[in-house]
């Protein structure tokens, strides 16, 4: 008999007065009583309606129902069937738009907590069971995959369980691109990416960390010097866009990728222990919707600020971050300034930053997105305080590649042009994948394309 | 891991090591520089590219003693290793069809101005080099310089070396001497870059710098490293590090470049708190 609850067991976290002055993880994960509990809400579909928002097809009723036994170990390895990074999409898949909206329970109460229990499984194996991983039998043909993110890792995954050499080349010093500079400790432990990580070392894959794929090495010279037989081209959306409004270049203004590169890929948040500095403010205004608002702001907040503020164009509604996301930086005392927009950064005199002053906006028709458009109130000027400001407003993909790749198309915003699903390009050999084709997107997404790429590598190199 | 095959101690302050780095040797050209680290712990520093030897596969970088990392960096020794070095990053200085230059050094940029040297000097250009130190005790490389150039005048600002002056004294002097120069290539402290800047843009001589911002990643990802040329924000790490100099706001650079001070000095100390308890034990 099923549990009939219309609402998600609930998942005990830090308090919320607590948790925003560590970086330790937000929320404790269910307990294996909590996770039976909640496992027994899955109605076992035939049709399997939450398999069709998963990008990496992870066996969901099937994982849930070994949960609901007390099958923990057999739950993890139904999820790895298809997973790569268990652990991870459990923390940071957009559940709400992905498996869980298709929930049949969701339709009436609450959805089954599809990503909670994921996450309890690859918690669960990673504690309790010391797995040997065997070494596939290679078969003698070798693949690049350039950037060590989750769409590079799942693709270099997949590829290895076939028996392929992989090396992976990573332009910094630590595999895990986004999950390991962009992400909070505090929503994914290191520890776990680089967990995962390791589980694909054994598998064979190697990681080349401190290999920068367009300056150290072209694509090119990979295919056609270094005996690669096909390459993956995983490198993200890592530059970030500015606002290009005055007083962006004031001591006090970074990037959020810089904010949160030096706190978690650096450690700054543990200086001077750690060497990287941070300069930080009693006054924090952050700049954008999205998840990367969310992150650099809570950890804004973590690092000591009083006063930390999101100011976003539109309204709360249109925001592209997780509704988790936005509630627990809420509940961290995060300030929302919505249908709000920076004009301009005012500095003092020997030029640090000091306040933003923004205007009021208000939302007309809907545009291209689909999304109201903001307009602004005239003379609806305001400021706000902020010794720091943290611009958080989206990224492109990287130019390296593309500068050093004359034969790889892309488009206009700088995306590399997939021809189909698996992210064939324009160059024979190279298939490409994640951000750097989609421009900004998820870390699910990322691993989807992965995937699929590796699947379409395979069938390429067989028939070669 | 990266062994420091050599260590040379240049001045008081200023040492210089040569770090085994096959990948990086093979393609470093003058201009473009290198990111280190030394350990978990460290910081990403970037170092712009004093010399490579592609035969040798090694990468050799000069560094003054300012803060925590290099001071670190200093009590490393030959047969050391760097846990990660990274490059070659940023766009390679271009010199196309250029004839008569003029090379200024300032400190230990004269360190990074010497590759550029060598590098026309190969190419059959006629080079002036022109350094300036604060005192004789603290001039580097000036053999090396010599070597790679027509003529080598090294300033002191206090006449310890018996050429008293600025780098831009004598680079007026040979102006107004009559020498047509059809570019100038200024690296060093960013007000030394400003000051040749002013007047050079005075006589119209196209004038390259060489900037070198406070930097996470060098390719293009954290923005640390924005500088404004021509009224636009560009990354340091990706659009140069050489920029018009005529065009760079110098101003906002040197503000820019004082955004970690006062934490750079808490670390500093801090290291030597550390050292100095290690010491004692």
């Amino acid at each position: 008999m099923p549990n009939m609850s219309q609402q998600k067991v609930p998942m005990p976290e830090q308090d919320p007065n607590v948790r925003n002055k560590n970086f330790e993880e937000v929320s404790y994960g269910y307990t294996e009583e909590m996770a039976v509990e909640e496992a027994q809400r899955c109605l076992n579909c035939k049709n399997k309606p939450c398999m069709g928002g998963c990008p990496v097809n992870v066996k969901i009723p099937e994982f849930i129902a070994l949960i609901a036994e007390g099958k923990f170990e057999e739950a993890y390895l139904k999820i790895s069937e298809t997973s790569t990074l268990p652990a991870v999409c459990g923390r940071v898949c957009p559940q709400e738009s992905q498996c869980e909206k298709y929930c049949v329970r969701g339709i009436k109460g609450e959805p089954v907590a599809i990503g909670r229990l994921e996450r309890f499984a690859a918690d669960w194996y990673m504690k309790n069971v010391k797995a040997e991983i065997k070494k596939p039998e290679q078969n003698g043909k070798k693949v690049a995959i350039i950037g060590a993110g989750p769409s590079g890792l799942t693709c270099a995954g997949d590829l290895a369980k076939l028996g392929y050499e992989v090396s992976v080349f990573e332009a910094f010093h630590t595999a895990g691109g986004v999950l390991m500079y962009g992400i909070p400790e505090f929503r994914l432990p290191k520890n776990i990416v680089q967990t995962e990580i390791n589980k694909l070392k054994e598998l064979g894959v190697e990681i080349h960390t401190d290999m920068v794929i367009g300056k150290v090495l072209s694509v090119d010279e990979l295919l056609n010097e270094e005996g690669f037989d096909a390459a993956f081209i995983g490198t993200g959306a890592g530059l970030p866009s500015f606002m290009n409004i005055e007083g962006e270049s004031l001591n006090g203004v970074y990037s959020a990728n810089e904010f949160l590169t030096r706190i978690n890929l650096m450690k700054s948040y543990r200086f001077p222990e750690y060497d990287t500095p941070i300069y930080m403010g009693k006054n924090v205004v952050v700049v954008g919707g999205g998840n990367v608002a969310m992150d650099a702001a809570r950890s804004a907040k973590r690092m000591g600020a009083e006063n930390v503020s999101i100011v976003y164009r539109r309204s709360e509604e249109e925001m592209p971050a997780r509704r988790e996301e936005i509630h627990h930086a809420k509940e961290e005392g995060i300030d929302f300034k919505v249908l709000c927009n920076p004009v301009r950064i005012i500095g003092t005199e020997d030029g640090w930053a000091e306040k933003v002053e923004c205007v009021r906006m208000e939302l007309g028709e809907p545009d291209e997105s689909g999304r109201r458009r903001p307009s602004a109130v005239e003379g609806s000027e305001f400021t706000v305080d902020a010794e720091v400001v943290i611009i958080a407003i989206g990224q492109s993909p990287n130019p390296l590649i593309r500068n050093t790749t004359p034969d790889l198309e892309t488009n206009k915003r700088g995306c590399i042009v997939a021809k189909n699903e698996a992210g064939e390009t324009s160059k024979e050999g190279v298939w490409a994948g994640g951000d750097a084709v989609t421009g900004a997107a998820t870390v699910i997404l990322a691993m989807g394309a992965g995937k699929s790429a590796a699947q379409a590598i395979d069938e390429y190199l067989k028939s070669k | 891991m990266y062994k420091i095959l050599r260590k040379e101690r240049l001045n008081d302050s200023v040492s210089l090591i040569e770090v085994e780095a096959p990948y990086i040797a093979k393609k470093a050209e003058p201009g473009q520089f290198i990111i280190l680290r030394i350990d978990e712990e460290g910081e990403r520093v970037p170092f712009t590219i004093a010399d490579y030897d592609r035969e040798k596969g090694t990468v050799t970088v000069i560094f003054q003693i300012v803060g925590m990392t290099t001071e670190r960096m200093n009590e490393l020794n030959e047969g050391d290793y760097l846990l990660d070095f990274v490059g070659p990053l940023g766009k390679a200085s271009e010199f196309e069809g250029v004839k008569n230059v003029a090379v200024i050094g300032g400190g230990l940029g004269t360190a990074i101005a010497y590759p550029q040297a060598k590098k026309l000097n190969s190419m059959g250009v006629r080079v002036d080099m022109i350094n300036g130190f604060r005192n004789k005790d603290i001039i580097i490389i000036e053999e090396e310089c010599r070597a790679a150039c027509t003529n080598l005048y090294t300033m002191t600002d206090d006449g310890s070396n018996g050429n008293k002056g600025f780098v831009t004294t004598k680079l007026e002097e040979l102006i107004e001497g009559g020498e047509k120069y059809d570019l100038v290539i200024a690296i060093g402290p960013l007000v030394m870059m400003k000051a040749v800047c002013e007047l050079t843009k005075k006589y119209g001589i196209k004038t390259i710098v060489s900037m070198n911002p406070v930097m996470i990643d060098g390719t293009g990802m954290c923005g640390g490293c924005r500088v404004t040329v021509g009224g636009e924000t560009k990354f340091a790490c990706v659009d140069g590090p050489d920029f018009d100099g005529h065009l760079v706001d110098f101003d906002l650079a040197i503000r820019r470049s004082k955004m970690f001070a006062e934490k750079e000095r808490t670390a500093r100390e801090n290291h030597k708190c550390r050292m100095e308890g290690m010491n004692n034990a």
